[in-house]
């Protein structure tokens, strides 16, 4: 008689663990099993979190370790939200993350339906599109410095090249009102592709039956267009929306690389400040309650995101 | 077998002197910038290696992130440097929040004294409160900002005649701001051999200290002051005085006026570069770079020249730069690190540190008879020591330069306001900051 695995895994465990295991039910097993990555969770997200909103209502200063930490009540929210310097940061934040969506949903969109247009090479075309996205934003910050540089720069030259402007004349990243959009331009390149790549997976995914029965009815290609591919492409339109939303409004290495949040503070996203606040001027209670608003105001806005997303895949 | 029994013991001896020894022997972690004295540093190092017997790591971070990561370092107890070349700005945080060891005892035990280096940098590297005889650095590199220029440019006749007949004056080192401003604007946009340069590469950096650190040499010669000399932490009709203002508008001039299109966050590796590649006539920067220039193909060789930071109207300072060298109190290796500052301060050292492109703050450096033309720079450079005044050392440096850079930046390079309104907003950040320090 042969002995199966099994038997023999029993006959090796020991009696009292196996007594001991055989006597648990599914759902202690379950917790035993999840156990560990439920304490990952806590120790890594939530305990943080819960202790950065403690600290939000401390003035603790985490480079002045033998300072009394007081306990200050709303005080440091009322400070941030109160303080024009901040509110202007939102705003520069607000301009940046609403003009490079709309950018990147447009172009990410139309690159995506010419691609899937199936062409002969479009498999490489797609390689050298999505090629920006696969460097790092540190070196992306960098090597636009040198691209916006007045008497050296490519994009100068070009600007240049079509409008007969000197190139020298202006500067991109100098300049008070160019410098916000210099760095459009750059995630807008950058991330561009991104933004196609989700909205191919989108065209792709719709059934070539459905064109074939419009084209049975004699629907034009425009009406084909509103009809089928952009309302079947919208849920991952949204996605992706949502995803370079959430990227973009914590971006801060691209863009301390490009201008450093500069000229002035043209360009100093939320995430530039809030960094400032913590690591620089080390006022860590104050910039634990700018984290807890930012955090409440990315959590709520992407809430109701997800709920409209969620309508939309429904319908 | 006696004989063998000897052998034995002697081995025995032997073994246990070469343990006692490498137990004394560390690996000492040097943290300070990344830059070129750091390569001389480095160099410097090996003599005090083969003498100790200990070994020399280094931790260098360039400077636009160098606050950040070190600070970072010693606010979290860190124990990765045992010797720091921390910012002159450091020094009240370093020691009023237990980062640095105290070195008064130290030194008394061995003979340094702080009369043997120049006065501007003890009192900047290494005392805290200022001018009181409480020591937690030894001055280690002394650094000025001064201003380096195109000799050869400023030597041709063609443009010595235009300059002359456009201002009346030779086309020379200017003697004061307003002499300096009209030589960068007669050169800004000027065909140099073909190529388009311009007139002076400032400090104008946002993010970390770049435009305090240059817009003060403008501030200082027309009259600003950080505080009232006779009340401590008085601001208002010093920081915002009428010579303080008219300093700014001064900076902001000539960034619009003489600068490099572009130049809206420089510091010292993109003036380096600037003055370097032709760009520009004259470079504002520290005097550390000067050697590099001296060395360089394009523009060393004596087609470079010197000179201190020219006076305004309320007089002639330069800021402050260098650093001091101090002892981490986190340190488990403190002996042999004083070990270290104890070999750095000997006068044959400080002699090899200059000689290696170090700039050496110890007296019998400095005054050496030779010294002065030792280098093209090096009369510059003790020019530029004598006229020294530092941005606050207070433990809350670091809230007060982060205002300053922010009133100052988006004043002169972004344009906002007025320059009467950017001094009256620091006044009112500084008077905050120090109204949380328990100061005012």
């Amino acid at each position: 008689m042969t002995i199966s695995p099994i038997d023999r895994a029993a006959a090796g465990t020991p009696h009292g663990v196996a007594r001991r295991i055989r006597g648990l039910s599914d759902r202690t097993i379950a917790w035993i099993f999840v156990a560990p990555t439920i304490f990952l969770l806590l120790a890594v997200n939530i305990f943080p979190l819960i202790w950065t909103i403690r600290l939000s209502f401390t003035d603790y200063r985490v480079n002045r370790p033998n300072n009394e930490v007081s306990w200050v009540g709303l005080r440091n929210y009322e400070r941030i939200l109160s303080d024009p310097a901040i509110w202007d940061t939102m705003q520069a934040t607000a301009h940046f993350l609403i003009w490079t969506i709309i950018l990147q949903v447009l172009i990410g969109f139309t690159l995506a339906y010419l691609i899937n247009m199936k062409f002969k090479g479009n498999d490489l075309w797609t390689t050298i599109i999505v090629f920006p996205m696969m460097l790092s934003p540190a070196v992306v910050g960098n090597f636009w410095t040198f691209l916006y540089q007045p008497q050296i720069g490519l994009f100068n030259y070009v600007v240049a090249f079509f409008t007969g402007a000197d190139a020298a004349s202006f500067s991109m990243i100098g300049d008070v009102h160019l410098a916000p959009w210099a760095i459009i331009i750059v995630d807008t390149w950058m991330w561009t592709p991104f933004v196609m790549l989700i909205c191919l997976a989108g065209l792709r995914s719709i059934p070539d039956s459905i064109y074939e029965a419009a084209e049975c009815d004699r629907a034009s290609k425009w009406r084909q267009f509103w009809t089928i591919t952009v309302p079947m492409a919208l849920p991952f339109l949204m996605l992706a929306v949502l995803f370079r939303g959430i990227e973009n409004f914590k971006m801060f290495d691209l863009v301390v690389q490009l201008t450093g949040g500069g000229p002035g503070n043209t360009t100093t996203l939320t995430s530039i400040d809030l960094k400032r606040e913590a690591f620089e001027r080390w006022r860590t209670g104050y910039s634990s309650a700018y984290a807890v608003i930012l955090f409440v105001t990315v959590f709520g806005l992407a809430s109701i995101y997800v709920k409209a997303l969620n309508k939309v895949k429904q319908r | 077998m006696k004989r063998s029994f000897m052998t034995t013991t002697a081995a025995g001896a032997l073994a246990l002197a070469s343990l006692a020894s490498a137990a004394q022997a560390e690996t000492l972690t040097l943290c300070w910038a990344a830059w070129d004295p750091a390569n001389a540093l480095i160099e410097l190092s090996k003599d005090f290696e083969a003498q100790s017997g200990h070994t020399m790591r280094f931790e260098f971070v360039p400077w636009t992130s160098f606050a950040d990561r070190m600070l970072n370092e010693l606010n979290s107890g860190g124990q990765l440097c045992d010797l720091m070349i921390g910012d002159s700005q450091w020094i009240g945080g370093g020691a009023e929040n237990g980062h640095y060891v105290k070195l008064n005892d130290f030194f008394d035990a061995n003979g340094i004294s702080m009369n043997d280096f120049i006065p501007a940098t003890v009192t900047g590297y290494s005392e805290w409160p200022k001018n009181t005889p409480n020591y937690w650095a030894l001055p280690a590199f002394g650094d000025v900002v001064g201003w380096t220029y195109r000799k050869d440019w400023f030597e041709r006749p063609e443009l010595q005649a235009e300059f002359q007949e456009t201002y009346g004056r030779a086309l020379d080192v200017p003697a004061t701001l307003e002499e300096l401003k009209d030589i960068a604007q007669f050169f800004q946009g000027r065909d140099i051999d073909g190529t388009t340069v311009y007139g002076a590469a400032i400090y104008t950096e946002r993010g970390s200290e770049g435009i305090t650190m240059g817009v003060t040499n403008a501030l200082y010669n027309y009259g600003f002051q950080y505080e009232n000399p006779d009340q401590p932490y008085d601001l208002e009709g010093f920081v915002n005085s009428a010579g303080a203002v008219a300093g700014l508008e001064f900076y902001k001039e000539l960034y619009d006026t003489a600068t490099p299109p572009g130049s809206s966050n420089w510091y010292m590796g993109e003036n380096i570069d600037a003055f370097r590649s032709g760009q520009v006539a004259m470079q504002m920067n520290f005097a550390f770079i000067w050697p590099g220039v001296e060395a360089d193909e394009n523009v060393g060789g004596g087609r470079a020249g010197y000179f201190p930071n020219p006076a305004g109207p309320a007089g002639q300072f330069a800021q402050l730069g260098g650093q001091g060298i101090s002892v981490v109190a986190y340190s488990s290796k403190q002996n042999a690190a004083l070990e270290y500052i104890q070999w750095f301060a000997q006068p044959e050292v400080q002699a090899k540190w200059w000689e290696l492109g170090g700039y050496s703050a110890l007296r019998a450096v400095v005054e050496d008879p030779g010294f002065a033309t030792s280098q093209p720079y090096a009369q510059t450079f003790l020019d530029s020591m004598a006229i020294v005044k530092d941005f606050w050392a207070e433990p809350a440096y670091a809230d007060l330069l982060l205002a300053m850079q922010n009133r100052v930046h988006n004043y002169a390079v972004a344009g906002q306001g007025t320059a009467q309104e950017a001094l009256d907003g620091l006044v009112a950040d500084w008077t905050e900051i120090f109204e949380d320090e328990g100061k005012l």
